[in-house]
């Protein structure tokens, strides 16, 4: 029945997403990128596609980060359009996307005010998509506690925060952990808030998040061998949920090197292929890239369905990707590694 | 005199093998600088673009890795090395303390970055590498320098001041001895003359003698007496 009211709520804006959609750098674009010799070439090239001259104010010594952070503008303003036109429940929806950045710039903050930075100077490298109205009052902050009592709290991340962390915690933690802690709770939560959304977007989207988390899961395996994280605190910063939950983790939490992390992981055969070629065939193509590769195919196929918020998801994960795959490019342009340029994973 | 210029001497030919020695050293370094800044520029390459690699993958993460660093885990000590006399600065470098990074990248990347710090650490290991290189290589230049400039001193300026000195000397001498033996021979001939004068007189005089005592002098008879006219 979804079907027949959707579009008086939301058939506007998924349309403006499909129409970003096609915006979206395809296999000629980047071809031509490829070609480029310098700098300003790319530039060129980028001002024939969507981005216009998006670069057109910069002075000519143009550096890679310039070009990520000018990118990364206008991403922001076309979510904030879309954001700003949406209404119940997809506003809560997109609101739920940004928490993600939110948990970024909160441990930015945190680590700035344990070190007693200048936190208008973080302010300044938060990611503009995590902002939030309170936190201009970080500046205020001076230990943590106080940041939690006085900031924290009025945040969407204050459950989170509540849930798996002490003020006490806060202080004596690593900030990975943290880190890692949040995100495992927003994860979660974003998975039942997904759920509780009508069919079809709690389809797409439960299979999107379980990938996610499983890939944070095998991340964290593989990047906390012989580390001093203990198997209890790897296990705490398990998402539970998704396919290798929980009895997969339960190996991983065993696992000690990466041979046995891949047998463990091995029974679902999606996740096979990524290690087949990884472990053996050194530098090609990294666990990281076919992770963003799997990604990237799976918020493709969300364009295949309509009537569904998975898309709004899925085009910011997509245009993330783009812009690692732009500045990648530049990066292998200005450093003259052009043999490497061709590792950006292509989205259509 | 003479010890002095063997003194200057055994000094030159001394400094002379310090400064060879020395050259030589420095030949070496210089070898090694050129390896060493060709082997930078390649592994700085690789270091930033590893760099990259992480920044594709994880995000900025820079503003992380400078808040969680707290103290060095790469240290460099000096260490002094002597090398004909002169010390020359070497840096070395060791690890101290744990891994302050092993879980940045927890959720995403923590591979790369560890790649990353690795080629990092390396890279700074060749630039410490190249650093003690170049102070030695400066040093030496200068003690290099330095010595050359003493061997010239003792070759060009200090031996033939000494020489000439010695054959001033000698040439003064020899003008004395001379002088002695023209005076000797002056004395000795002037006293022949004297000698010879004496005996000339003794001889007159013995013959006088000998005509006094054969014929006395007859005051009486005057022979031609002048007539007196007043």
């Amino acid at each position: 029945m979804e079907f027949l009211y959707f579009n008086v709520n939301d058939g506007f804006l998924e349309g403006i997403v499909r129409g970003y959609k096609s915006a979206i750098l395809n296999q000629t674009n980047y071809l031509n990128l490829t070609q480029c010799e310098t700098l300003e070439d790319l530039k060129l090239q980028l001002s024939a596609t969507d981005y216009g001259n998006f670069l057109s104010n910069e002075p000519s010594p143009l550096a890679t980060s310039t070009i990520a952070e000018k990118a990364t503008e206008k991403l922001v303003s076309e979510f904030k359009y879309v954001r700003s036109n949406a209404v119940e429940p997809l506003s809560t929806f997109l609101d739920y996307l940004t928490y993600a950045y939110m948990i970024d710039n909160v441990i930015l903050l945190i680590t700035g005010t344990l070190h007693e930075r200048d936190t208008h100077e973080l302010i300044e490298r938060c990611h503009p998509l995590g902002v939030f109205d309170s936190m201009a009052a970080l500046c205020v902050a001076t230990n943590v506690a106080e940041l939690y009592d006085t900031v924290l709290i009025e945040t969407p991340l204050a459950p989170y925060f509540k849930n798996c962390l002490s003020a006490n915690d806060l202080d004596e933690m690593n900030i990975e952990i943290i880190r890692n802690t949040l995100y495992k709770a927003y994860l979660e939560d974003f998975y039942r808030y997904c759920k509780q959304l009508d069919g079809t977007t709690g389809e797409i989207m439960s299979e999107i998040l379980e990938f996610e988390a499983d890939r944070r899961t095998i991340n964290i395996t593989i990047n906390s061998l012989n580390t001093e994280l203990s198997r209890d605190d790897r296990r705490k910063l398990f998402p539970a949920l998704g396919r290798l939950y929980p009895d997969v983790q339960d190996k991983l939490l065993r696992a000690d090197d990466a041979e046995q992390v891949k047998t463990a992981v091995e029974i679902w055969v999606e996740y096979r292929q990524f290690f087949e070629t990884s472990v053996t065939s050194a530098e090609t193509k990294t666990l990281e890239d076919r992770f963003f590769e799997y990604e990237v195919h799976l918020n493709k196929l969300t364009f295949q369905q309509q009537f569904h918020y998975a898309i709004f998801y899925a085009f910011l994960k997509l245009k993330e990707q783009e812009i690692r795959n732009v500045l990648w490019i530049a990066e292998c342009i200005s450093q003259g590694q052009k043999d490497r340029i061709n590792n950006y994973i292509p989205i259509f | 005199m003479k010890a002095k210029l063997k003194g200057a001497q055994t000094g030159h030919s001394l400094l002379k093998r310090k400064s060879e020695a020395l050259t030589k050293r420095f030949r070496v370094i210089v070898q090694k600088i050129d390896e060493a800044k060709k082997k930078m520029g390649k592994i700085m390459q690789t270091a930033s673009f590893s760099l990259a690699e992480v920044n594709y993958i994880t995000g900025d993460i820079s503003y992380q890795v400078q808040e969680n660093a707290k103290n060095a885990q790469l240290r460099v000590r000096t260490k002094q090395e002597n090398v004909s006399g002169v010390m020359l600065p070497a840096f070395e470098n060791y690890m101290e303390g744990g891994n302050a990074f092993e879980l940045t990248g927890l959720g995403r990347g923590g591979q790369q970055v560890q790649k990353c710090k690795e080629t990092y650490i390396k890279a700074v290991e060749t630039l410490v590498e190249l650093a003690s290189l170049q102070t030695a290589f400066v040093i030496l230049d200068e003690v290099i320098k330095v010595t050359n400039r003493r061997v010239n001193a003792i070759e060009h300026v200090i031996i033939p001041k000494i020489e000439n000195t010695i054959k001033y000397i000698i040439s003064e001498l020899d003008e004395q001895d001379r002088e002695e033996f023209f005076r000797l021979k002056k004395v000795q001939a002037n006293k022949k003359k004297t000698q010879a004068a004496s005996d000339k007189e003794k001889a007159d005089l013995d013959v006088s003698d000998q005509d006094g005592i054969g014929k006395t002098v007859d005051i009486l008879r005057v022979a031609d007496d002048e007539d007196i006219i007043f």
